[in-house]
Formats: structure tokens, C-alpha cells, sequence
């Protein structure tokens, strides 16, 4: 029944779609305009990034990541992950299953909200966006205010699930 | 998006010499967390474009161009954490908003909120971190935008 759950709504969803398309009501028409853009976007993306993580989880050993960027890590950790974060793109839902990966290689709890953290925030493809419309002065000043605040929200996290038993599960 | 295809593929073929076995568990390992994830992926992007839909950028620009005030800023947190931008139209919305006279440290708010907090990928962060933590680090999250907005206005 669960299963029967999960994927009644999309169906339901592309029907609505498809009526407004047929009997020309031009809202649902929008809706499945900004839909198209979404989904455009997501099928794309997604499949290539999710071949990437597979293959990173069958190649890196866990090791390698849990000395770099695991509990013991310290700043030098802190900073790795800050910068594979900066150094990719993408909507922040993408970064969740990347986020898994990196956890299940051992990366630390800390560390994994860090990444979250930088990721949507300080992207370095999105900041050349950002200078051009917004300017230097405003993107510089919100990157430097923000990059302490969500090393911060790390350490809350990690306050927060100290004794949770807090795992990254597997979609 | 070129980038990522042309650098997913070499990956690939990288992989494919070293290993072959390897490679295809990979894959399979890969696609198979995209396939499950799918219908609530769906489900959200759904959501979106209704969301989209029904507040479009004119009524964004209009509720956020209310003064400086507390107004604007609830409504920055409360947009920025609903909505879901990409930031190719993100972008270009905040320069019309500054235009149009919205201050710098409400954008900032929105746009970090935008970026941090959203609760309509909530569905799909509980699915990796479960629903508990996901509400938290969105609350921490909508926390740190408005204090990320209170000291940009110290400065601009």
C-alpha cells in the first residue's frame, strides 16, 4: 500500500497537466510550464551526479575519506569539504545524496553539515552570478558573513545528535 | 551541465579500464538510489510549480518591496524558505528587487534563505536524514539568514 502510495501522484499530477493542455485552462498549463523547467533541470543533473556517487562508493576507500574529512579531522577537514562543496553546482537537493556518500565513507557529522552548509551557499559558480547582479561588495560580504555561520550550524548539529544515533540513510 | 557530462563520462571510461565489474556495480549502485528517489522528486518539483504558479515574481517583488521594515524581512525568510529558485532566475530577481528599492540586507535574507532553508525539499532531505533532524537544520538555518541579515546591515 505504501509502495501503491509513492507513485500515485506523479500519474495524478501529469494527468491534471495534460487535461489543461487538452481543454486549454491556462493555469494548469503554466503549472506544467514551470514543471517542465524543474523537471528539465533535475533529469539532466541528477543521473550523471548519482553515476558519479556510485562510482565514488565502489572506488574510495573508506579510509581515505574518514582521514581526511572524519571525526579527528579538524580544521583541515573542515576546510576539504568546504571546498569540494564551493567547487560544485546544482540545486541543494543534489547535494543530499552526496552528503550520504561522504557519510557512509565516514565523513563526520559535523563535517556533513558543513558541506550542506557551503554547498548552497558559497558555490563558486553561483557567486559569479551573484557579483554580476547583486555586486563585489554585497557577494563578498555575504560569503565572508556566512562561512563562519554555517561552520557554526556543523557544531550545533553535531551538539544536537551527540547521542541520537543519527545515520544518513540510503534513499 | 556540458562540464559535468564530459567529465561523467571520462570518469566512466576511466573506470571501465581499471575495472570493468567495478564500474557497472557502480553504476548500478548509482541509478538505483536516482530510481527510488524519483517519485518524491517528482512529487516535490510538483509542488514547486504550483508554489511558482500561484506567487508569481510580480507578487514576489511587490510583498518584499514593503519597506525595509520587519514586513519586508518576514517576508524574504518566509518566501526565500518556501520557495525554490535556481539561481540563474534567483539572481536576476534579487537585481530587480534592489532596483526597485529593496534594501541589501533583506535580500540578503532572502537569497540565503532561498539558498539554506527549504521546506518544500523537505520530503526529500527527511528521505536521507530523517524528518527530526531535516526540521532542525531548516530552523537552524532560517535562524543563521536572519542573523546573516542583521549584520549585513551593519555595513551596508
Amino acid at each position: 500500500m505504501k509502495e501503491l502510495k509513492k507513485y500515485i501522484f506523479p500519474p495524478i499530477f501529469l494527468t491534471f497537466v495534460g487535461l489543461s493542455y487538452i481543454f486549454r485552462f491556462p493555469s494548469g498549463k503554466q503549472i506544467g510550464l514551470n514543471f517542465w523547467m524543474f523537471f528539465k533541470e533535475m533529469i539532466l543533473f541528477l543521473p550523471l551526479m548519482f553515476i558519479l556517487i556510485g562510482l565514488f562508493d565502489v572506488w574510495v576507500p573508506r579510509e581515505k575519506i574518514e582521514n581526511h574529512i572524519g571525526s579527528e579531522s579538524g580544521w583541515k577537514g573542515t576546510g576539504l569539504v568546504i571546498l569540494l562543496a564551493t567547487l560544485q553546482a546544482g540545486p541543494l537537493y543534489g547535494a543530499f545524496p552526496f552528503a550520504y556518500i561522504l557519510w557512509k565513507k565516514g565523513c563526520s557529522i559535523r563535517n556533513v553539515f558543513i558541506y550542506l552548509g557551503a554547498f548552497s551557499t558559497i558555490k563558486i559558480p553561483m557567486l559569479t552570478f551573484e557579483i554580476g547582479f547583486l555586486g563585489m561588495k554585497f557577494s563578498l560580504l555575504r560569503t565572508l558573513i556566512t562561512l563562519p555561520v554555517f561552520i557554526l550550524i556543523g557544531y550545533l548539529m553535531k551538539w544536537y545528535l551527540k547521542d541520537k544515533d543519527f545515520e544518513v540513510k540510503q534513499p | 551541465m556540458l562540464i559535468l557530462s564530459i567529465l561523467t563520462l571520462c570518469i566512466i571510461v576511466l573506470s571501465i579500464l581499471f575495472d570493468y565489474r567495478k564500474t557497472i556495480r557502480g553504476i548500478k549502485k548509482g541509478m538505483k538510489m536516482f530510481i527510488n528517489l524519483l517519485p518524491i522528486l517528482l512529487l516535490m518539483l510538483a509542488l514547486v510549480s504550483i508554489v511558482l504558479f500561484l506567487i508569481p515574481n510580480e507578487t514576489m517583488v511587490k510583498y518584499l518591496g514593503e519597506g525595509s521594515g520587519v514586513k519586508g524581512w518576514i517576508s524574504a525568510a518566509t518566501v526565500g524558505s518556501v520557495a525554490l529558485i535556481p539561481g540563474f532566475i534567483a539572481y536576476p530577481l534579487c537585481g530587480i528587487l534592489i532596483k526597485s528599492g529593496v534594501a541589501y540586507p533583506v535580500i540578503a535574507v532572502f537569497i540565503t534563505t532561498l539558498m539554506m532553508t527549504g521546506f518544500i525539499t523537505l520530503p526529500v532531505e527527511a528521505k536521507f536524514f530523517g524528518w527530526r533532524t531535516s526540521i532542525i537544520r531548516n530552523l537552524f538555518s532560517l535562524a543563521a539568514a536572519l542573523f546573516i541579515g542583521l549584520i549585513m546591515s551593519l555595513f551596508l
